[in-house]
């Protein structure tokens, strides 16, 4: 990479870190608020009633998962709330007409999501470590499927910034598509326990494959193959890429 | 070499507006060049597809000889711009935003601080650099986005209408700001409604109107096209009717102001010896309109009624 491209990709991932410790009160405490009421109700309340799971505590077994919640929604939050916020108020522009290629401004982006996602999960763990045990079966996993969930989810507030037009179209995919796969993506139980119908169209669902791999970094438990999650995870992310490229080589959302 | 060459230039929106019809334009290197027309004439899409803010719809255009379509970076490395519209960050503070625009264009931090302390010194605004930017006035944003576009120090700097709703006085200052910089060997493409702003800082001159140039020249030698000019003179002692001074059409807007035409064949002198004369004492003298205001009109208006003609024929 060029000097002039290493320089400019540094300042948007300084800039997007810049604004996500700025607004620290709403891009880093709300997610450890919800963690702390989703252990102490699910974990420690409900969670004592369930009983093990996978050969877990339940409490154990949901920590890797919430984790994963977390990193899911906050980096797809903060990339979808930056990147609209500087179409609504122009300041994209600034990046548009400077000589920074598009995959530059595309990658300058999702990484900071991703920064905002790591930042996130790492407080929740902390959180997560004042409930339960955390139990590390493969560091390596966990940090690879952290990282490319973070960074698939960001990809997609990016593609979910460049088609919205108002406020309204940032907030529907994370209402009604994100959030139900989420909850039904094993965050919460094991499909196991579903009946055979549901098992097979949870295998559809994306994050249960990530959420799966994460929780097998942790806990060394899987209802699905490490392998195939991390291929799926591994494609995801190039094709949400490229398309995030060609769109906006396309001026898509951004240009007349 | 041209800082900018434009041929065949054209833009259909999706709406079907034909807002660029076919623009042939070149500015020198050193230029300091007015782009004038009416609202909607074409001005900013036109910068908008030099800048690629704007996807042309046909057409070439390079800046300092690199194509837009195939050496983009290399064209963008050579241009600032200030837009007609507040476009920065209002959450952040004018140091982070000047900084961080030099990134864009590869520029280091070290050399960002200094640069950003320069430009931000010279446009009064270092006092302000650490406060939120939402908090600045009018006149203090537009001189940021000017601070922010000259932060990597383009060959070719494009201000869409720089100084509008700027005071007088910060107007002239930005004036003396632009002539020392266009002397320091940048170019500058000007487009502004203070037709007078244009008429004192620029060398050249095209005017867009309906999407087409309609006139292109030096600004000394269009502001020599204009054949008749109307003086307005505050007279000392009220009058009931003009005077009848042959040759000379007077009117009276108030009992003590007049107004007359004079022709490029006629001279001044002349007709103050017939006031006096007259026994007409004159206190003062102005311009009814700017020169270049006059001229502007005659072309937009001209063109106009022109079309109109044409439509009415069809």
């Amino acid at each position: 990479m060029s000097r002039v491209r290493w320089v400019g990709f540094c300042t948007i991932v300084i800039r997007e870190y810049g604004r996500i410790i700025r607004i620290w009160g709403q891009t880093i405490v709300p997610p450890v608020v919800t963690v702390t009421l989703y252990f102490v109700i699910f974990g420690s309340l409900i969670g004592r009633r369930v009983g093990g799971m996978g050969g877990f505590p339940y409490m154990q077994y949901i920590a890797p998962g919430l984790i994963m919640m977390s990193i899911i929604t906050n980096s797809y939050g903060n990339v979808v709330a930056s990147f609209f916020g500087a179409k609504f108020g122009k300041h994209v522009e600034e990046l548009l007409v400077s000589p920074l290629p598009n995959w530059l401004i595309v990658a300058g982006y999702a990484t900071g999501g991703v920064v905002r996602g790591t930042l996130v999960g790492l407080a929740v763990s902390v959180v997560a470590l004042l409930f339960t045990h955390l139990h590390v079966h493969h560091l390596g996993v966990v940090l690879l499927a952290g990282l490319l969930t973070s960074l698939i989810f960001s990809l997609g507030g990016f593609l979910n910034a460049l088609f919205a037009k108002n406020f309204d179209q940032v907030n529907w995919i994370p209402t009604f598509i994100l959030t139900p796969l989420t909850y039904f993506g094993g965050v919460f139980y094991s499909i196991s326990l579903l009946p055979h119908w549901a098992q097979q169209a949870s295998y559809v669902n994306p994050i249960l494959h990530m959420v799966n791999a994460f929780r097998y970094g942790f806990l060394g438990v899987s209802d699905v193959s490490i392998t195939a999650a991390f291929g799926l995870m591994l494609a995801a992310a190039a094709a949400l890429f490229a398309l995030a490229v060609a769109l906006m080589n396309r001026g898509s959302g951004i240009r007349d | 070499m041209n800082a900018l060459s434009v041929r065949g230039l054209t833009k259909t929106y999706g709406n079907g507006v034909h807002a660029l019809q076919g623009i042939d334009l070149d500015v020198e290197q050193g230029d300091f060049f007015a782009l004038l027309g009416p609202n909607g004439a074409g001005k900013t899409t036109l910068i908008g597809i030099i800048t690629s803010l704007v996807n042309k719809s046909a057409g070439v255009a390079t800046v300092f000889g690199h194509d837009i379509d195939h050496e983009l970076e290399a064209a963008k490395a050579c241009i600032g711009v200030v837009p007609q519209e507040i476009n920065f960050n209002m959450f952040e503070t004018p140091l982070t935003i000047t900084i961080n625009q030099a990134g864009f264009y590869g520029i280091p931090r070290a050399v960002a601080r200094q640069r950003a302390e320069k430009y931000l010194r010279q446009l009064q605004l270092w006092d302000k650099r650490n406060g939120i930017s939402r908090g600045l006035s009018g006149g203090m944003k537009r001189r940021l986005m000017i601070a922010r576009a000259l932060m990597h120090e383009p060959r070719l700097l494009i201000l869409d209408e720089p100084t509008a709703g700027v005071d007088i006085e910060i107007r002239r200052s930005m004036w003396d700001f632009l002539r020392q910089i266009n002397a320091s060997g940048t170019t500058i493409i000007l487009t502004t409604h203070y037709l007078e702003e244009a008429e004192t800082l620029c060398r050249n001159i095209a005017i867009i109107n309906g999407g087409r140039i309609v006139e292109r020249d030096r600004m000394s030698s269009l502001l020599l096209r204009l054949h008749v000019e109307t003086f307005v003179l505050n007279l000392r002692d009220p009058l009931a009717a003009p005077p009848a001074l042959p040759g000379y059409s007077l009117r009276l807007s108030d009992p003590c102001t007049m107004e007359v035409e004079i022709s490029r064949e006629e001279n001044l002198n002349e007709l103050f010896a017939l006031l006096s004369a007259a026994g007409i004492e004159v206190l003062s003298m102005r311009n009814k309109v700017n020169r270049l205001e006059e001229i502007f009109m005659r072309l937009v208006e001209g063109r106009a009624a022109g079309d109109a003609a044409a439509g009415a024929a069809a």
